[in-house]
């Protein structure tokens, strides 16, 4: 049940874009088509998914303060924490380039749409901030750490693949001038925000 | 008509048009001849399909089906005043109509005003300053607006949202039809996040607050809560306590909640919004005419009655007791489906889309309002949700059909 909830609330009701307007960069770049939009989504869901369980080991086995004890008892006193952004982020950075290298091998359709943005996942505030978040909520195992990565994983392909719909739709809007394109991206992202502000302060 | 039409042609007109007196209002005078007279030009090229109903008729017919809804809030507001202040004989539902009808138009009338005021003129200056002809989308928005509103609402609160919904919520995306959600319910939203403090409260009786202040009592066990805030009071609570059982008390059989005080509406709330009776007369209305899709509010009935008796099943507090029927008939529930829901632009567009929609958002609305306190009103935030999800729903329901058609497309060529 924990499990669940810690799911629905990544998605919903702590979702990066709407809460903590994390991750905006290739949200509003690479909204254009939701096929695109989609294979975005879907490496977000698989790093966070992959980075938060690792960092979550890495915290709790190296990182935090007494972390170390199970290599000796003498260690107990030793905090590693000042090292969570760098090592955080050497986690994400390989986990990208493994991503790359699968996008490419097994779908260059894809590989060639998402182009510099794919890479650039490795610098996605909401992989960071997902792997942060973890870090300050200290999830007590690490199967709930895993599910809390994939549901804000979720929740950020639900945001840019609802946004990349509506841009879709728009698309033969009669906006004014100076608004098109991100203008106008960046008030529907409002508007988006105000929709999903229905979700905040659910307690579950 | 002729007199009129002649008239019109001859000595308004020509001030009107290039290079007239009045040429920078040609917008206005289109617009408003365009109300009394089919306008004289069609299409120069391709096909074009002719048929009585347009925009303009069509908004009209759902501007009908609110007069319901409207005549009932108007009356209910008088109802409610009279009740609170404790005037004799004012629960009995046939005493002081014209009194209460009078308390309630004094209301009422001024937020059309404001809603229509405010909207309209911006519609106006748009079309003049982006040379495009007046639409006519604002007509239905313009009195839905102080259909969903708090009796007591500043006036100047009314204007703001209605200014932020029609130039943030439609003007910026290219005019009526171009919207991605509801500008009413954005004016709603708006509203209520903006001024959470004004948004709750004693807001939903007339002059409430002023009689407290007074010191006129008001009723004996007369709270002016909406049955919705009622309820939010349980969440969280365990079910035996008094109070919680006090509460409850009053959406049994013979309290003031009653699942059929719900539908007539004799409750306290939005101006619009309390009777389930006026909506269903419009809903027969919008139906009848073809206007709302019934994929939509039939959907939508089932997603709502779907999630209520859900939550029956759990019955984890008082709130989630409450039988399905009455969980449909309380609030705005029935106003959001047949009003809001079925907003031919920000609903989904294909068939199949509409039925999904319409469940997802009778099924978030109850959700919504049992599981956040803060929100009671869930509906509201459930349509506006469903607005942003229905273009992804379309999408996927248009790929897949695509993908079917090829498939059978292929097996033809292969037949053959």
């Amino acid at each position: 049940m924990e499990h669940v909830s810690i799911f629905v609330k990544g998605i919903f009701i702590e979702n990066m874009i709407f809460a903590y307007f994390l991750g905006m960069c290739s949200y509003l770049a690479v909204s254009k088509t939701v096929k695109t939009a989609v294979g975005l989504g879907m490496a977000v869901i698989f790093v966070l998914g992959i980075t938060v369980p690792i960092n979550y080991l890495l915290e709790n086995f190296v990182l935090k303060e007494g972390a170390l004890t199970w290599i000796s008892p003498e260690y107990a006193n030793i905090d590693l924490s000042f090292l969570s952004f760098i090592m955080f982020i050497a986690v994400i950075a390989s986990m990208v380039q493994l991503v790359e290298m699968i996008v490419e091998k097994f779908a260059p359709a894809l590989y060639g749409a998402l182009g510099i943005f794919l890479p650039l996942i490795a610098v996605n505030c909401s992989i960071l901030g997902g792997a942060l978040f973890m870090q300050e909520r200290q999830y007590p195992s690490i199967g709930e750490a895993t599910v809390f990565g994939l549901g804000s994983g979720v929740g950020w392909l639900l945001a840019i693949v609802a946004i990349a719909a509506i841009r879709e739709k728009i698309r033969y809007s009669n906006v004014p001038a100076p608004l098109k394109g991100l203008g106008i991206t960046f008030i529907i992202t409002g508007l988006m925000g105000i929709a999903f502000m229905s979700f905040m302060g659910i307690e579950i | 008509m002729k007199a009129l039409h002649d008239f019109l042609e001859k000595k308004v007109k020509p001030n009107f048009v290039e290079g007239g007196k009045l040429s920078k209002l040609w917008v206005v005078y289109d617009s408003l001849e365009t109300f009394a007279f089919t306008p004289g030009h069609t299409t120069s090229k391709g096909t074009h399909i002719k048929d009585g109903i347009d925009l303009k008729r069509t908004m009209f017919l759902v501007i009908l089906a609110m007069i319901p809804c409207l005549l009932f809030g108007t009356w209910n507001i008088g109802h409610h005043y009279f009740i609170s202040i404790n005037a004799p004989g004012a629960t009995e539902l046939g005493s002081m109509f014209w009194e209460k009808l009078g308390i309630g138009a004094v209301k009422v009338l001024p937020l059309i005003a404001v809603s229509y005021g405010v909207g309209l003129g911006i519609e106006f200056l748009f079309a003049g300053l982006r040379k495009h002809s007046i639409n006519e989308g604002f007509l239905v928005s313009g009195m839905l607006i102080p259909l969903i509103m708090p009796v007591d609402v500043p006036l100047w609160m009314v204007a703001v949202a209605t200014a932020f919904a029609v130039i943030i919520g439609k003007e910026v995306f290219g005019g009526t039809g171009m919207n991605i959600l509801n500008i009413a319910l954005t004016t709603r939203a708006f509203l209520f996040f903006a001024y959470p403090k004004q948004m709750s409260g004693e807001i939903w009786i007339h002059e409430a607050l002023q009689n407290k202040a007074a010191g006129l009592a008001m009723a004996d066990g007369y709270t002016g809560a909406t049955a919705l805030g009622e309820l939010a009071t349980t969440v969280g609570r365990d079910k035996g306590t008094s109070e919680v059982v006090s509460t409850m008390g009053q959406f049994a059989e013979s309290g003031m909640y009653s699942i059929q005080n719900c539908f007539l509406g004799v409750i306290p709330g939005c101006v619009g919004e309390t009777s389930a009776l006026a909506c269903l007369i419009g809903a027969a209305i919008l139906i009848f005419t073809g206007i709302a899709s019934w994929r939509i509010i039939v959907s939508f009935l089932a997603g709502g009655l779907a999630m209520g008796a859900l939550f029956n099943v759990f019955g984890a507090n008082a709130f989630m007791d409450v039988s399905p029927v009455h969980q449909v008939v309380m609030g705005g529930f029935m106003f959001g489906m047949v009003f809001m829901a079925t907003d031919p632009v920000t609903a989904a567009q294909t068939a199949a889309g509409k039925w999904i929609y319409g469940f997802l958002a009778g099924f978030l609305s109850i959700m919504i309002r049992v599981f956040n306190p803060a929100y009671p009103e869930g509906v509201m935030m459930a349509i506006l949700f469903m607005n942003v999800m229905a273009p992804t729903i379309d999408h996927y329901v248009i790929q897949s059909n695509v993908k079917r058609r090829m498939k059978r497309m292929t097996l033809q060529t292969a037949n053959a």
